[in-house]
């Protein structure tokens, strides 16, 4: 499996760390209750197909990316940097 | 038909013209009293031992595929009891004292074999750990024997003991702890269920789940619509699916976890060796070939195959702890799909729907627990009360906080 990094090119997947499920950028305010955060640490869609999840470039620019890929085929559609997201004011 | 020696004797001298089906293929009826969705090891001791323990028999077992076509099937058959927390080691404990007693029970060879485990320790500290955990597990009624560096030795002489990087300072020997034949422990449950009237029902995929006011009435299936009061999922690897059916969002990620095994050799290793420092854990099946395997593949995955890294990761880890095996040949590796929880524990709980049961969450921790996670689902789907050893494994303890963390590794599903 390689990841295509937006600022290094296509690049082994051992240079990766998987964190999680895109949801992990949407972390909840402090005051926001045991539920909202179950639901942000815990719970999960668990899709068989496509999703978006997080993987930090370990050992290359150490950007975290934003990867849309397939769990059943493995396949990877499309990165983008994380900081890139929040520039466009996207919230996940 | 009961098994016997007698009787694999007398059938080999009649040509075995005798045998019978272990099992009926029933029709799917209209109404159970209760249904089992997943016809893997834990749904079919669940519903042996709601037959068994409970006196039902309008049960059946639903399964899109064949029996024992899942995990049961795909993993490295290590049976111990071995956990440290409250709440795990009860739970385990019962477990190996079913697996103790399962061949006379079920009347089917399943190959339980007490070879003995031994997790390695490379440091003063882990020393500590090691000890402190089996000290636990002796209070806990199971056995362990701390061993030093000689110790491991006279068990285990063909290990590299001075690598540089994890230099073997010990084990800890779980005489109890070994392997069974992981086909067979499906098997055995399904016909003993069969003799007791369960119908097990294949090829019949679970396509929604009924539920009306709070309650469940049956379920939609690829062989039509089956009424029951209670339902119990038991799909470990496909949990979040079936459950999103009954508008339930789990905590959990699915993750590959890769085996391998090579061709057939000689006796050589006569435990289960596991090497946590390196990620990994070796035994060898009665036929001979060497089944070892690794750490997760870390991303999340539905692909019952890993990648290459992982692979190579295995490899050089079982070369450096055992560097005979550098020329025996990998005869194939597959990969299984893992319900990983946020805690690396199991969910054996009711749901917020009446009626409606769950038993997931399995880690890779799965095959050993058959026993005693069928005795506790069945007893919850019997009583509506949890076992007294499956208590802790609540589906809401994530947000409580009463988490059974065996490992430390905080509440990344990955990490455990």
């Amino acid at each position: 499996m390689r990841l295509t990094c937006p600022l290094c090119g296509p690049r082994d997947r051992r240079e990766f760390y998987y964190y999680g499920h895109e949801d992990y950028l949407q972390r909840p305010g402090p005051d926001a209750g045991p539920e909202a955060w179950d639901d942000h640490l815990h719970l999960r869609d668990n899709i068989a197909g496509e999703v978006r999840d997080l993987w930090y470039h370990e050992t290359g620019c150490a950007q975290w990316l934003v990867v849309t890929r397939n769990t059943v085929t493995h396949e990877i559609l499309s990165t983008e940097l994380v900081a890139d997201r929040k520039k466009k004011g996207v919230r996940a | 038909m009961r098994y016997s020696g007698w009787k694999v004797i007398t059938q080999g001298l009649l040509g075995n013209k005798g045998w019978t089906p272990a099992w009926r293929e029933p029709a799917p009826k209209a109404e159970y009293d209760a249904i089992i969705i997943g016809g893997g090891g834990h749904g079919l001791s669940t519903a042996y031992y709601l037959a068994k323990n409970h006196g039902l028999r309008n049960i059946a077992v639903l399964e899109k595929g064949y029996l024992g076509g899942g995990n049961v099937g795909r993993n490295t058959t290590i049976v111990r009891a071995n956990y440290f927390l409250k709440g795990n080691q009860e739970f385990y404990s019962h477990s190996l004292k079913l697996w103790e007693g399962l061949e006379a029970e079920l009347n089917y060879n399943v190959m339980h074999s007490q070879r003995g485990l031994i997790n390695l320790f490379h440091s003063d500290g882990q020393r500590d750990a090691f000890a402190r955990r089996g000290n636990s597990m002796i209070n806990q009624g199971d056995d362990a024997i701390l061993l030093d560096r000689e110790g491991v030795r006279e068990h285990l002489p063909y290990l590299d003991f001075e690598q540089t990087r994890f230099p073997i300072y010990g084990g800890l020997l779980h005489p109890r702890g070994g392997t069974a034949r992981h086909d067979a422990v499906a098997w055995g449950y399904a016909r003993g269920a069969d003799r007791l009237g369960v119908d097990l029902i294949q090829n019949c995929e679970v396509t929604g789940i009924d539920i009306e006011n709070g309650k469940v009435v049956g379920v939609q299936t690829s062989r039509g619509a089956i009424k029951a009061k209670k339902v119990g999922i038991v799909v470990a690897g496909r949990s979040s699916q079936v459950a999103a059916m009954a508008g339930m969002r789990l905590p959990i990620e699915s993750h590959i976890l890769q085996a391998f095994v090579t061709e057939g050799l000689k006796p050589v290793i006569h435990h289960v060796i596991s090497f946590g420092m390196g990620h990994f854990y070796m035994s060898q099946s009665d036929k001979g070939g060497l089944v070892f395997g690794g750490d997760l593949d870390f991303y999340a995955s539905y692909a019952a195959r890993g990648n290459l890294p992982m692979v190579e990761h295995v490899m050089e880890a079982g070369m450096t702890l055992m560097p005979m095996i550098g020329r025996a040949k990998v005869l194939r590796s597959w990969g299984g799909i893992m319900d990983m929880s946020p805690d690396g524990s199991p969910i054996i709980d009711k749901t917020h729907i009446d009626g409606l049961y769950l038993d997931c969450g399995w880690n890779y921790g799965g095959f050993k627990a058959v026993p005693a996670s069928g005795w506790c689902m069945a007893h919850l789907m019997a009583t509506d009360q949890s076992h007294e050893v499956a208590r802790r494994f609540r589906l809401d303890r994530f947000r409580t906080g009463h988490l059974l963390d065996e490992e430390g590794t905080g509440s990344q599903h990955n990490l455990h």
